[in-house]
């Protein structure tokens, strides 16, 4: 029984099949094509047509013309500035009462009522919750009427139409969606690690501040960031709620005006580019606090 | 679980319960506001209307053309939940089993669609539509309505998928089964609860998604959200009535689709599933 | 008992390698499987006997070498074209489907008539003892129960090679020797020709005609289980054998074999196992079995004991020698912790080793 005898036959190397299998590429990994193919023509090119488009202005001019009218133009500029007087504070205030909520509900062990109860106004969309809240935030509405019963006001506020009328639906549909994301970052973090704080000698706000703070920073970055450019793009709530040739006259609007009204698409390819060059510059500048901050796997949020 | 028994602690648990207390109550009131306006005969200056009538919702059905807008809409959703389940399932299934060069850059790609939103891209998209003579199409609407699903679905099914020992398949392979053979005996069977998951999410959120239909949609291929938009816009036009009530068709469409969704799904992944990705 | 093996002679593995990038995890791995033999790979974690087993399997592709059925080469068939049975280290039940499901599956696969599927899975779950079990998902099962259920699924096929990947690890102790002396006795009845990979050098001796040790991805030794447990050829292969105690020294002298060892100023004798010259460094490997607490003498070394157990009939403890050099011995009575004693083994039960090449230990 020869078990180690050699074979002298030669034995051909690896076949191209076999060398691409073992980089990772087979005919499974083909199954990933029409979805990328999709992606490429249906996302990527529509920016990069739309990027190049945006030099190619309708009216003639050299190709930064539509750029320096937009930044010459205070009708166009001051978009960006009434977009982000609506988005950041309304983002800051969501944050700040969902970490909180958050912790609390963390303790809870039927989480999923409140959660589906939050989870309506998402589910829902932008053009309900302004139909909703033109009626319910009118003068003749159940919120002030309420407010005047109680005796805390005398007249009613005047709450649509302006901007607290968007500030309010930014709230409705933004606040689920940061408390949900929030929610899944708390309760992603091991019980155990606070046990061990506890047992160690620190309060609740020494717990969160040494902790718990330390652990969600980064989850705490991106949650700002996705509910920031939620908020940024505000578009129907502002037109409806708001008043879209005044105060919330927003970035989206002006681009969709130059699309469909001035039917410019060039133009309206500015705007947006524009658009998402401001949210891209605040993501980035708020990821890169993050790397101030602890990174590594504590935050263990994943699925 | 540390509970904290001092004063302090209890004063803050009240606060935050009452925040919360304010936002659900708000909420709920101004669902009810839609609802009790569209039975409302006229409701002017009083906390309840004078009288009560369904008429407003024959009005509505018959003003905003609903049974069509109804009828458009079940067709974009359906197309679209087909279409991005079969192209957002099979790439999951290359993404969750096979390591590639390139495959962090197409995770990527497959991301950004969900963090940007719709209108930031929708703009381009729907001049690229619009250059293809697409736009205001019924298949407009639906390629449109694609660009965020297809990578919806590929990003949740990566974590069902990730789920499945792939020893399972190694098994099945080993004992004869061939790829076909494979999916129709082992995945399929252990995969379903996932897809239906992701598809009955895509339904939801397609029913819902206003800004690409909106920039794409043309008269006669609009979805019930962009109808009722229109709706609120022209709002001197029609009796407030008439458009709540249309409203209310709007949000049941929507929530007895969310209520068998959350059967499967736990409410918290329709907004997180897809969007922890980033954090890694 | 109808299950019937596919008939063939061989299995033959002709220099197969398997590189994962720069890794070589296997190198020219040869060896040759004969019809109804039970062989054991055997090796650390890491040592390529998995990755053999997958090749074998279809489940890795090789990159170098061929494995040959006889006169058909298996190499570059698919997995399912294979038509091997496999069990898997946890098991891989498809957990949708019963017993009777999971057991058919091959079966089905190969799209034959339901009645027969019906007859052979019955055969099976009677074989393996799982009566009463057939409807039962596999989350309702035992660890037990389900290394069965993945014992029939394997052999209801009939295949030619029956692979295991480390089908008891998941088992809790007394659990593994049951289903241990199961494997065995299946195997006895069917004389199905396994290939069984294993880290526990017990089940391999236990089970195997034949065992293969397996390390850094190159085979060591290959022999029968008596073979291997006397008589290593490596200082590897002795390690694994239970060789806990490994002295090192220089040669004093060798002369036929036998080799006179300084081992910290100590006369040891022993063995040689592999060439050594005089005033060479070496190795001399004793099991703790043949290390015995004794008299002062020739093939005695003085050392400090650390701890000692009762183990029933005797003692086993541990100690250390002036020099640095760590002991596990037996003792037939206890002795105190801190006491001197002398360790002596006999010369026959000494393998004297050559150090290896780089000094690697």
């Amino acid at each position: 029984m020869d078990v180690l005898a050699p074979t002298p036959a030669v034995i051909a190397g690896p076949s191209l099949r076999q060398r691409l299998a073992s980089r990772g590429f087979d005919a499974v990994t083909l199954l990933v094509v029409p979805a990328a193919i999709f992606s490429l023509v249906l996302f990527v090119y529509p920016f990069a047509f739309g990027f190049v488009l945006s030099f190619e202005p309708k009216a003639g001019g050299d190709w930064l013309a539509n750029y320096r009218r937009f930044f010459s133009d205070p009708f166009l500029y001051e978009t960006i500035a009434k977009t982000l007087w609506l988005a950041v504070p309304v983002t800051i205030l969501n944050l700040l009462l969902a970490v909180p909520i958050a912790f609390r509900v963390r303790l809870m062990r039927r989480q999923r009522l409140l959660t589906t109860i939050l989870v309506l106004p998402i589910t829902l969309g932008t053009v309900l919750v302004a139909e909703g809240l033109l009626n319910y935030l009118g003068p003749q509405g159940w919120f002030n009427r309420t407010l005047m019963t109680v005796g805390l006001i005398d007249q009613p506020l005047k709450l649509v139409h302006n901007y607290w009328g968007v500030f309010a639906s930014l709230v409705i549909t933004g606040f689920p969606f940061t408390f949900l994301l929030t929610l899944s970052y708390v309760t992603g973090i091991d019980p155990a690690l606070e046990q061990a704080g506890a047992t160690l000698g620190a309060n609740a706000w020494q717990r969160f501040r040494h902790i718990y703070l330390p652990l969600l920073m980064p989850g705490f970055a991106i949650t700002f960031c996705l509910s920031f450019v939620q908020a940024f793009s505000v578009f129907p709530s502002a037109v409806l709620l708001g008043a879209p040739a005044g105060p919330t006259r927003v970035i989206s609007i002006a681009a969709y005006q130059a699309a469909f009204e001035e039917y410019d698409y060039s133009m309206a390819s500015a705007v947006a580019m524009i658009m998402g060059f401001v949210q891209l510059g605040i993501v980035v500048a708020v990821l890169a606090s993050r790397g101030l901050f602890y990174r590594g796997p504590a935050s263990g949020a994943k699925g | 679980m540390i509970r904290d028994t001092t004063l302090g602690s209890k004063l803050w648990a009240v606060a935050v319960w009452t925040m919360v207390g304010f936002f659900v109550v708000n909420l709920f009131a101004m669902i009810g506001t839609v609802v009790t306006s569209s039975f409302a005969t006229r409701w002017l200056g009083t906390w309840l209307p004078a009288g009560w009538t369904t008429r407003w919702y024959s009005s509505a059905w018959s003003e905003f053309q609903l049974g069509d807008v109804l009828l458009v809409t079940f067709q974009v959703v359906g197309a679209v939940v087909l279409i991005s389940g079969a192209l957002g399932v099979t790439a999951a299934y290359a993404l969750a089993r096979r390591d590639f060069p390139g495959k962090r850059m197409l995770l990527l790609l497959f991301l950004l669609p969900l963090l940007i939103p719709p209108i930031t891209f929708g703009i381009p998209l729907a001049t690229v539509l619009y250059q293809t003579g697409l736009a205001g199409t019924f298949w407009g609407v639906v390629v449109a309505n694609l660009v965020p699903t297809v990578p919806f679905v590929i990003l949740l099914m990566i974590l069902f998928i990730e789920q499945i020992d792939p020893k399972i398949e190694a098994a099945a392979r080993v004992f004869g089964a061939n790829t076909f053979k494979l999916f129709i005996h082992v995945l399929l069977p252990l995969l379903l609860p996932g897809i239906l998951a992701a598809l009955l999410l895509v339904l939801v959120r397609t029913i819902a998604m206003f800004e690409l239909t909106f920039l794409v949609a043309g008269p006669t291929s609009q979805t019930l959200v962009v109808a009722l938009y229109y709706a609120v816009f022209a709002a001197g036009v029609r009796a407030v009535q008439s458009i709540d009530a249309m409203a209310v068709v709007y949000m049941v469409t929507t929530l007895v689709w969310l209520i068998i969704a959350l059967r499967f799904v736990n409410p918290t992944q329709i907004v997180t599933r897809a969007k922890q990705q980033p954090a890694h | 008992m109808t299950i019937a093996l596919s008939q063939f002679n061989e299995v033959r593995l002709d220099r197969v390698s398997r590189d994962f990038g720069a890794l070589n995890a296997l190198r020219d791995v040869s060896l040759t499987v004969q019809r109804g033999e039970f062989i054991a790979l055997l090796g650390p974690s890491g040592c390529g006997k998995s990755t053999t087993l997958n090749c074998v399997a279809g489940l890795l592709p090789v990159t170098g070498g061929a494995i040959w059925l006889d006169k058909s080469r298996v190499d570059t068939l698919r997995p399912e074209e294979r038509g091997f049975g496999m069990v898997f280290q946890n098991y891989a039940l498809f957990p949708h489907l019963n017993v009777r499901q999971n057991i058919g599956f091959g079966l089905k696969m190969r799209g034959r008539p339901k009645a027969e599927i019906d007859r052979k899975v019955d055969e099976a779950i009677s074989l393996v003892r799982l009566g009463g079990q057939e409807n039962k998902l596999p989350g309702q099962l035992s660890g037990g129960q389900q290394q069965r259920v993945a014992i029939a699924r394997a052999i209801v096929i009939e295949p030619p090679l029956v692979l295991m990947d480390e089908p008891l690890s998941n088992l809790d102790a007394k659990l593994r020797l049951e289903m241990r002396a199961e494997i065995r006795r299946i195997h006895n009845q069917l004389g199905a020709t396994t290939i069984y990979v294993t880290h526990d050098q017990d089940e391999a001796l236990s089970l195997a005609d034949r065992i293969v040790v397996l390390k850094d991805g190159i085979v060591r030794q290959v022999g029968t289980p008596k073979e291997l447990y006397d008589a290593p050829t490596h200082l590897d292969v002795a390690d694994f054998m239970g060789f806990r105690n490994r002295l090192k020294g220089r040669v004093i002298s060798h002369e036929n074999g036998r080799v006179l060892l300084d081992v910290e100023g100590a006369q040891i004798g022993g063995m040689a196992r592999e060439r050594v010259s005089t005033g060479s460094s070496a190795y001399a490997s004793i099991r703790p079995d043949d290390l015995v607490a004794g008299e002062p003498g020739p093939n005695a070394l003085a050392v400090t004991v650390d701890t000692i157990e009762y183990r029933g009939r005797e003692f086993v403890g541990t100690a250390h020698s002036k020099g640095g050099l760590d002991f596990v011995f037996r003792s037939h009575q206890e002795v105190a912790p801190g006491s001197p004693i002398h360790l002596r083994a006999d010369d026959s039960r000494v393998l004297v080793f050559a150090e290896p090449v780089q000094g690697r230990a």
